[in-house]
């Protein structure tokens, strides 16, 4: 039992599963999965669906948040890809044709790993700090979007496309397929093979893993390209979701939703080791969160509010210090109480 | 300023050249960059641009920024001890809200104006607690900070609320003339001092002392005897009111309460400060760069209104680039000193 409630993904699973829980109070049908038309159907499918975005984010975050840099240019870098995919789909000829859509999206994919290069060069060559680094992108980026999309909502109508992000294979949805996967190829990657040890010595201390033979720089640039490269398939998920490219609204504030999210699933913001579980697990508990603001009815105005008081129940019942702080009184307490 | 106030360090005992090379000390490196860059800055944009040089231009940067001075110089201390409050944007919000509604109420200023300090102050105070006893990131704390104040500051009133006060608009019209059309407002006034407070806490008091000393390295202050935990928590208590203070310079400015105001800006406030050559890591830098960083944010502002000719978009690709151009120039400059 002890060691169960010291496993790192404990606090977590338990915030997830009483949220799960709470939802079931406010509506009775929450856990029940449908199959409809062929598509798998119910809230909890829902969450899958609606998570996978900040999944692909925070994973990209978990690499970065590795090795110690932060990456506040995510959302931007969503605006972006969207903005480009909807941008060339209109122009295509037939935009019903499979071919140049999957065309369309690696451009977009291409442009945001371009950025992805770009804020690792600063931050890793030029050796800026990665929080202005990236925020540089971040300020720039939503303009480079706007003046993709000149300004305006481009809206799109391409049935292949709109696969991406509301589409369903085998019942189960295509967005929730496509985070799998990426969360499935980065554990192989960091886990299997020796990068995810390359990336936590390079968090602990880029100098000394220089000095043992670790090309730094090199790793340094990769996280931040994987970043970028999540955060434009999380764009183009969400601009098919929606099918339109809003250059505002596109990842707004996903940045901190992002980083909360690593941070919930306890990897340091220090760097060093880092764990995907806990970060998609994290997504998921926040996306869990907004969905249940809206079913338990909270309004507008206090969602917010409610997340907070979540956010802040949550962190500091990760906070070691603070259960042994609280459990501790009550230990002592059950001691007075028999003499 | 505070140039002066830094203890003299040990002169090195440098092989004696052939010609007297002038080498500012390595700690001065980064603030002298800003400055001469910023300088750089104000004379392109005195080059191009007609009626740039107006010494009211340059204090309308004042004018426009004493807000955000007032925030910054908060979250220098925060980050001088290595962290971070990405609260103030929400307590600006939640200070001008709580103030705009109080004083439609009609409660005389003098309460309103102690009442909103102490919010910002307590939920400082609050956060700095969080992050102390119970190790929590401050990163987080201090987002579930933001969340919160921007939440009950939703809570209280969605819409903009105008301040039609007299006290309130008396202190926005309060103008210092110092000749024919150039004054600065009663926000720079208040700013200037707030900013000469800091600086002067930072180099002579014993508390300036142990944020450095924090900021530096935690668990050697801690082995040296020094109030870690009171330190700590004194820094995001003083962001907390730089914070609400800042607010409260907002409301004057803006002579409204809105809960969408001060969005993202606590990231300029940050930036601000890194300009200024202070470390996230902490430790290192002085509230005279944080000065010039928010300068050299409001520059930028300034040159994109005389350029005039920019949409909402190129607007924000040019800060973009011109916040890169600065950053990188200033990045070699510090590293070619060391």
């Amino acid at each position: 039992m002890t060691t169960l409630l010291r496993h790192r993904l404990f606090w977590p699973t338990a915030v997830l599963v009483v949220l799960l829980a709470s939802n079931l109070v406010f509506s009775n049908n929450f856990f029940s999965i449908t199959l409809q038309d062929g598509h798998l159907y119910g809230s909890l499918i829902d969450i899958l669906r609606r998570s996978a975005p900040l999944v692909l984010v925070a994973l990209g975050m978990t690499l970065v948040i590795a090795t110690g840099g932060i990456d506040l240019s995510v959302g931007s870098v969503m605006a972006i890809s969207g903005a480009l995919a909807c941008l060339l789909i209109g122009d295509l000829s037939n935009p019903d044709a499979l071919g140049p859509v999957l065309l369309v999206v690696g451009a977009a994919i291409a442009l945001c790993v371009v950025f992805g290069l770009w804020n690792g060069f600063l931050v890793a060559v030029l050796g800026i700090q990665p929080i202005i680094a990236t925020l540089i992108l971040m300020v720039a980026g939503r303009g480079v979007a706007q003046l993709i999309t000149g300004g305006q909502i481009l809206n799109v109508h391409s049935a292949p496309y709109r696969v991406i992000g509301a589409g369903y294979f085998l019942a189960v949805p295509v967005s929730f397929l496509i985070a799998a996967v990426a969360v499935g190829l980065t554990v192989a990657l960091t886990r299997r093979t020796a990068l995810g040890l390359l990336l936590e010595s390079v968090g602990g201390s880029p100098t000394a893993s220089r000095l043992a033979g670790i090309r730094a720089r090199r790793i340094t640039i990769m996280v931040y390209v994987f970043a970028a490269a999540f955060a434009g398939v999380a764009g183009l998920i969400y601009s098919s979701d929606v099918s339109s490219a809003d250059s505002n609204a596109a990842g707004n504030l996903i940045e901190l939703n992002a980083i909360l999210a690593v941070v919930l699933g306890g990897t340091a913001l220090t760097g060093g080791r880092f764990s995907i579980a806990g970060s998609v697990l994290g997504a998921v508990i926040i996306t869990t969160l907004d969905i249940t603001a809206v079913s338990v009815g909270v309004p507008v105005e206090t969602t917010l509010l409610f997340k907070a008081v979540v956010v802040i129940i949550l962190c500091l019942a990760q906070s070691a210090t603070f259960r042994a702080k609280v459990f501790g009184r009550f230990g002592t307490k059950r001691v007075e109480v028999p003499a | 300023m505070i140039d002066v106030s830094t203890p003299p360090t040990p002169q090195r005992n440098r092989p004696i050249l052939g010609r007297r090379v002038y080498r500012p000390n390595t700690r001065h490196v980064p603030v002298l960059a800003t400055l001469v860059l910023l300088i750089v800055m104000y004379s392109v944009g005195v080059y191009n641009y007609e009626g740039f040089g107006d010494t009211q231009v340059l204090l309308n940067v004042f004018v426009d920024n004493a807000f955000l001075l007032v925030v910054a110089v908060g979250m220098t201390f925060v980050i001088l001890t290595g962290g971070i409050d990405l609260s103030v944007g929400a307590v600006i919000a939640l200070t001008t809200t709580v103030t705009a509604t109080l004083l439609a109420a009609g409660w005389p200023a003098g309460v309103v104006l102690p009442l909103v300090l102490l919010i910002g102050t307590v939920m400082g105070l609050g956060m700095g607690a969080v992050i102390h006893f119970f190790k929590v990131e401050p990163f987080i704390a201090t987002l579930a900070g933001m969340f919160l104040a921007r939440g009950l500051s939703l809570l209280i009133d969605r819409n903009s609320i105008p301040i039609t006060n007299d006290f309130w608009i008396q202190m926005a019209q309060k103008r210092f003339r110092f000749g024919e059309g150039v004054f600065i407002s009663l926000n720079v006034v208040i700013a200037l001092i707030v900013v000469l407070i800091a600086a002067l806490v930072l180099a002579w008091t014993r508390f300036g002392r142990n944020v450095y000393a924090i900021g530096g390295n935690a668990d050697s202050a801690l082995l040296m005897g020094l109030p870690v935990g009171r330190t700590r928590i004194a820094v995001y208590t003083l962001s907390g009111f730089c914070a609400s203070l800042g607010g409260v310079l907002y409301s004057f400015y803006t002579s409204s309460g809105y809960s969408l105001h001060g969005q993202g800006l606590e990231l300029d406030a940050i930036a601000a400060v890194v300009i200024g050559g202070v470390l996230l890591t902490g430790g290192s830098g002085y509230v005279l760069g944080t000065v010039l960083g928010v300068l050299v944010l409001g520059l930028i502002q300034t040159i994109i209104t005389f350029q005039g000719d920019l949409n909402s978009w190129w607007t924000r690709i040019v800060v973009g680039i011109l916040l890169f151009v600065f950053i990188v120039l200033q990045r070699l400059v510090t590293r070619k000193a060391k």
